[in-house]
């Protein structure tokens, strides 16, 4: 049986529609059944351990989850460059003309990646301990 | 419109989100029993509804075994005090849940569970980007805990949250890097097609076992198990993202986690263990008979129980991992690793070809 490509994600569609469906379903059904207790000042209070909290409720945090997020952002397009090339490969090499091409694009991709993930490593990026 | 295409597709849905579902609530007990039989216990073994011990010998031997436990659970989620404490924010906190459960949903739809079933190919979206589409909606996951952190407004949550974005976006790159020798392997994003090489040449962990280790490393940081399961750990943060949640709020981050551990288990199958190919016995062609199409079903099912069995077993087996030992190893040990398994791969080939 041949699909179109864009039948090919109706599949996909329903089960979206599914997941949103069982999702929001299963929410509202809780809300119906679960059995209503007394609302208490102890119990509408952010947990603590017990203790009664302290100061803001959302605190600041290290600026090395910022940094986290930012090299993830460099890397993952990096990884998403190489998929392409890693489909075309075997049928590049398989090609007289374009195999050297293929793996030398490829590498110097990847050196000047390297050369930037070496300089976040003498920066420090990833380093956690202080 | 082709309606019957429709209607299988509705079907093979149905049956699959099912199965997913029933695999969710075992894999739970399982964990149970499994944790007990490590530490020496006997785990969940008297859960019974009243008609089992008038059931002759089989309703004291489900009983022992625990199988209602997951009943009972069910029902509890459904009937606990669906509560909102009065700090939190509202949409958010109502809007998490459901964000963390429905990636976890859409990721099984393009694995194949099967050969073919009366005409029908067992996979519920035969994609031609397969793997890229996994990758895209499993990043789409951290939305739902990042959220759900936000939206508690406190701290353990707050921290848990972060903690967890930082850490699965870390390994995603690993993750994303270490499939890559696989396709410049086979040459094709389609993961049926990944099956169908895998049947002539035999198992991709037999060419890419460098891959294999770092994909499951990466996935047990990503589905945040032990020895990564840092964002929920107990001991520093209570009980992570999920601190402030209850009742069937808290059951979906539950399923979410356990639908990813078993959408990762059969990635891991799909990729690097032949998919529900055996290499003897002539099991590695498409099924022609029903019989066949169903022991094909069946092969993929008991790999990916043999991976579930894997992640609970490391989970009662290693200690935790400190938080800079976690971005250490993703890092400064993966991340370069996985690139020079990447060139390494490349230059065989290239020599090779």
């Amino acid at each position: 049986m041949e699909q179109s490509q864009l039948m090919q994600y109706l599949p996909v569609l329903m089960l979206i529609v599914v997941a949103i469906g069982f999702a929001a379903g299963t929410l509202t059904i809780s809300v119906f059944l679960g059995q209503s207790a007394k609302r208490t000042k102890a119990k509408d209070m952010a947990y603590e351990c017990g203790a009664n909290p302290i100061g803001e409720n959302t605190p600041r945090f290290s600026i090395k989850f910022h940094l986290v997020a930012m090299l993830f952002i460099l890397f993952d397009i990096e990884v998403v460059f190489l998929y392409p090339w890693a489909v075309v490969y075997r049928d590049m090499l398989a090609d007289h003309a374009t195999r050297n091409l293929i793996l030398g694009s490829m590498i110097s991709f990847m050196f000047i990646l390297f050369a930037g993930y070496l300089y976040a490593l003498k920066k420090k990026a990833f380093d956690w301990k202080n | 419109m082709d309606w019957n295409f429709i209607i299988f597709s509705a079907v093979k849905i149905a049956v699959v989100i099912g199965v997913v579902q029933g695999m969710v609530a075992y894999a739970v007990l399982a964990e149970r029993k499994i944790s007990a039989w490590i530490q020496d216990r006997v785990g969940p073994n008297r859960t019974a509804p009243p008609f089992a011990k008038h059931i002759p010998v089989l309703g004291r031997l489900l009983t022992r075994l625990g199988m209602f436990q997951p009943l009972a659970d069910g029902l509890k989620f459904m009937f606990k005090e669906d509560f909102t404490p009065a700090g939190v924010r509202k949409i958010y906190f109502f809007l998490a849940p459901a964000i963390a459960v429905i990636p976890a949903m859409l990721t099984v739809a393009v694995i194949p569970f099967g050969s073919v079933l009366g005409g029908q190919k067992m996979v519920i979206a035969d994609l031609n980007v397969g793997i890229l589409y996994t990758f895209g909606i499993v990043s789409l996951g951290v939305y739902g805990i990042v959220l759900a952190g936000y939206a508690a407004n406190s701290k353990f949550p707050f921290l848990g949250g972060i903690r967890s974005s930082a850490q699965m976006i870390s390994y995603e790159i690993s993750m994303g890097l270490s499939v890559i020798p696989v396709l410049l392997i086979v040459g094709n994003l389609n993961l049926g097609q990944i099956i169908g090489w895998q049947a002539q040449h035999g198992w991709l962990i037999l060419y890419a076992p460098l891959a294999f280790v770092i994909f499951l490393v990466a996935s047990f940081a990503e589905t945040n198990r032990l020895p990564f399961d840092l964002p929920e750990a107990e001991t520093e943060l209570v009980g992570g993202y999920h601190t402030e949640y209850g009742s069937m709020k808290f059951a979906l981050f539950f399923l979410g986690e356990y639908s990813n551990m078993i959408a990762s288990s059969g990635m891991m199958v799909t990729l690097f263990f032949g998919g529900w190919t055996l290499p003897f016995w002539g099991l590695d062609h498409p099924a022609a008979t029903l019989v066949s199409g169903i022991i094909h079903i069946l092969i993929f099912l008991v790999k990916m129980a043999a991976f579930i069995v894997l992640f609970i077993w490391v989970r009662w087996m290693f200690p935790r991992f400190r938080y800079d030992q976690l971005m250490d190893l993703g890092w400064r040990r993966f991340l370069p690793l996985a690139l020079v398994n990447i060139l390494i791969t490349a230059i065989i080939l290239w020599m090779r070809a």
